[in-house]
């Protein structure tokens, strides 16, 4: 389990567009960096990062994201979302090992 | 100032100015001419720093905060058992490195961490580079963030701060420079293309871009011996406690920021 | 890493000479010499392959200029973690909006830097991240919209590797 810190605004009105941000740690080791010892350090990556807003009506793709080996290490990611009303965001991080992360956050509109 | 509320306006003003979570590090020098690496960083650097929702090191101190709340060692103990809330801690860190009654030496806040741990836990101490005694480092002093560094008056630490003094000045390694050379002579010039900056520890441990990852000051002044081609200090080492209580020494006074983002 | 190497070169080159009878920078440049032996250089990436990068994810659409802002700092204090922001100039309504955008670099070992996807709740068009630059290269970020056509913003980023090489 990495760590992670999401961040959305603390009160937010129906209708509002709102920024979040989302950081997890996870080294990106890119597989072309040696260690000490000269050998390549093997490549892990986070790849693909998902977000997902549900209600009473369903579930909608928010955002979604490809990363390579250029997204640096503990990768910050930080999108948008028009607030229509309650429910639930779901953030999902995978990559290589089998990594796979899933995190929910309730959001709150105030009308 | 004419009226009574205009004193009392400025008043809270400075409260709430002072406030260590809205305090921000100074991009100028101080009345003693001192500036933070943060000063020497690119607006966007600053920005990461400034700003705790894109901090990487944040990630740290969340790490830290649970630690601090998790029952460690064969005393079962978590350090919230003895001390409370983490945030109890605050202006604890300011004083560091601090002296050691039962050992008789000086020791830094990990050095105190694992004594605790030893002593009061009873678990191991924790290698220097684990990520988890950063993290415990890091949430500690993320407690005083804004307060300034006030060094520990003790005067039992003298003999070791002298010899950090010494330290600082001696020329070191293949390059055969010392510290001062660079970091009281030359500082605010240009080595290659970066700002060398006075060297303050004000914001340990912090996020190092060029680590990708938290460290601690004596971290990075193992990393500065070998850029000069010396044989580094061991972690822990009685000469790196001294460097580091000359260091606080010398930066005493200016607000901690921990946890800091550097290049 | 380019200018690693070829200072790894002139170092070799150079006698050792002693700190007292060199300048500091020649100093360094030996120092340099006897660090960087182990790096590893893989094939950078090209132009070409930014182009063609470029092209595959506009799907056969011209690449036009304009309405993508990507923000990046033209200069970096480390090319490990350089924030970048991509703005793109949309009312993001149903009729009207950005499906996709990516970001491609010039030098790196590989030309995709990311990929974003946006859906309907998104709102604005606008994504933030930190990415790595090997050295001082263009950057590009392409935003597709619902229509299909494609629109671009080309920067230039300059990466000073840092002063001091040391090891950890």
């Amino acid at each position: 389990m990495a760590r992670t810190l999401i961040n959305l605004p603390k009160s937010i009105r129906r209708g509002d567009t709102v920024e979040i941000q989302t950081l997890i740690a996870h080294p990106m080791e890119t597989g072309y960096r040696p260690g000490s010892d000269g050998v390549i350090l093997a490549r892990d990556l986070i790849r693909h990062f998902k977000c997902f807003f549900s209600d009473a009506s369903g579930q909608d793709l928010v955002f979604s994201a490809e990363l390579f080996p250029a997204i640096s290490a503990n990768p910050y990611l930080a999108f948008h979302l028009r607030a229509t009303g309650n429910g639930t965001l779901t953030l999902i991080w995978e990559g290589d090992q089998g990594f796979r992360q899933t995190e929910t956050v309730a959001l709150q509109v105030t009308d | 100032m004419r009226y009574w509320w205009q004193f009392l306006w400025l008043l809270t003003l400075s409260a709430v100015i002072a406030h260590p979570l809205l305090a921000q590090p100074s991009t100028t020098e101080d009345n003693l001419g001192r500036r933070s690496g943060f000063a020497d960083m690119s607006p966007t650097t600053q920005a990461m720093q400034r700003d705790d929702r894109q901090n990487p090191a944040m990630l740290w101190v969340a790490d830290g905060e649970t630690l601090w709340n998790s029952p460690v060692g064969s005393a079962n103990k978590s350090c919230s058992s003895c001390h409370g809330p983490v945030a109890s801690l605050r202006g604890a860190v300011v004083r560091y490195p601090g002296f050691d009654a039962a050992s008789q030496k000086p020791v830094t806040l990990g050095e105190r961490i694992n004594l605790c741990r030893q002593r009061h836990q009873l678990a191991t101490s924790l290698l220097p580079q684990d990520q988890r005694l950063i993290a415990l480092e890091a949430v500690v002093a993320h407690q005083s963030r804004g307060m300034s560094i006030r060094p520990d008056p003790d005067t039992r630490l003298k003999p070791y701060r002298d010899r950090g003094e010494a330290l600082f000045s001696q020329r070191l390694g293949q390059l055969n420079l010392s510290c001062a050379q660079c970091h009281d002579q030359q500082a605010a010039r240009l080595l290659g293309g970066t700002v060398i900056p006075q060297a303050h520890p004000t914001g340990y441990p912090l996020y190092r871009l060029e680590w990708q990852g938290m460290g601690t000051l004596q971290r990075r002044l193992r990393n500065c011996m070998s850029g000069v081609r010396a044989e580094p200090f061991a972690y822990g080492s009685p000469d790196l406690v001294a460097l580091e209580l000359y260091l606080v020494q010398r930066a005493a006074g200016m607000p901690l920021e921990t946890p800091a983002v550097r290049p | 890493m380019l200018s690693i190497e070829s200072k790894t070169v002139r170092a070799i080159q150079t006698p050792l000479i002693s700190a007292s009878t060199t300048t500091r920078r020649q100093a360094l440049a030996v120092g340099l010499g006897l660090s960087a032996a182990v790096l590893v250089r893989p094939a950078a990436a090209t132009q070409d392959e930014m182009t063609q990068a470029m092209n595959a994810f506009a799907a056969g659409a011209r690449i036009q200029v304009g309405r993508v802002f990507l923000d990046v700092a033209r200069l970096v204090d480390n090319g490990n973690a350089v924030p970048a922001t991509v703005s793109v100039e949309s009312p993001m309504s149903p009729t009207d909006h950005v499906t996709a955008i990516a970001i491609f670099n010039e030098r790196n070992p590989q030309t995709e830097v990311a990929s974003f996807q946006l859906g309907p709740r998104g709102g604005l068009a606008k994504v933030s991240t930190r990415i790595r630059l090997a050295t001082t290269q263009k950057l590009a970020a392409v935003a597709r919209m619902n229509d299909g056509s494609c629109w671009s913003h080309t920067i230039e980023v300059f990466v000073t590797l840092a002063a001091c090489i040391e090891t950890d």
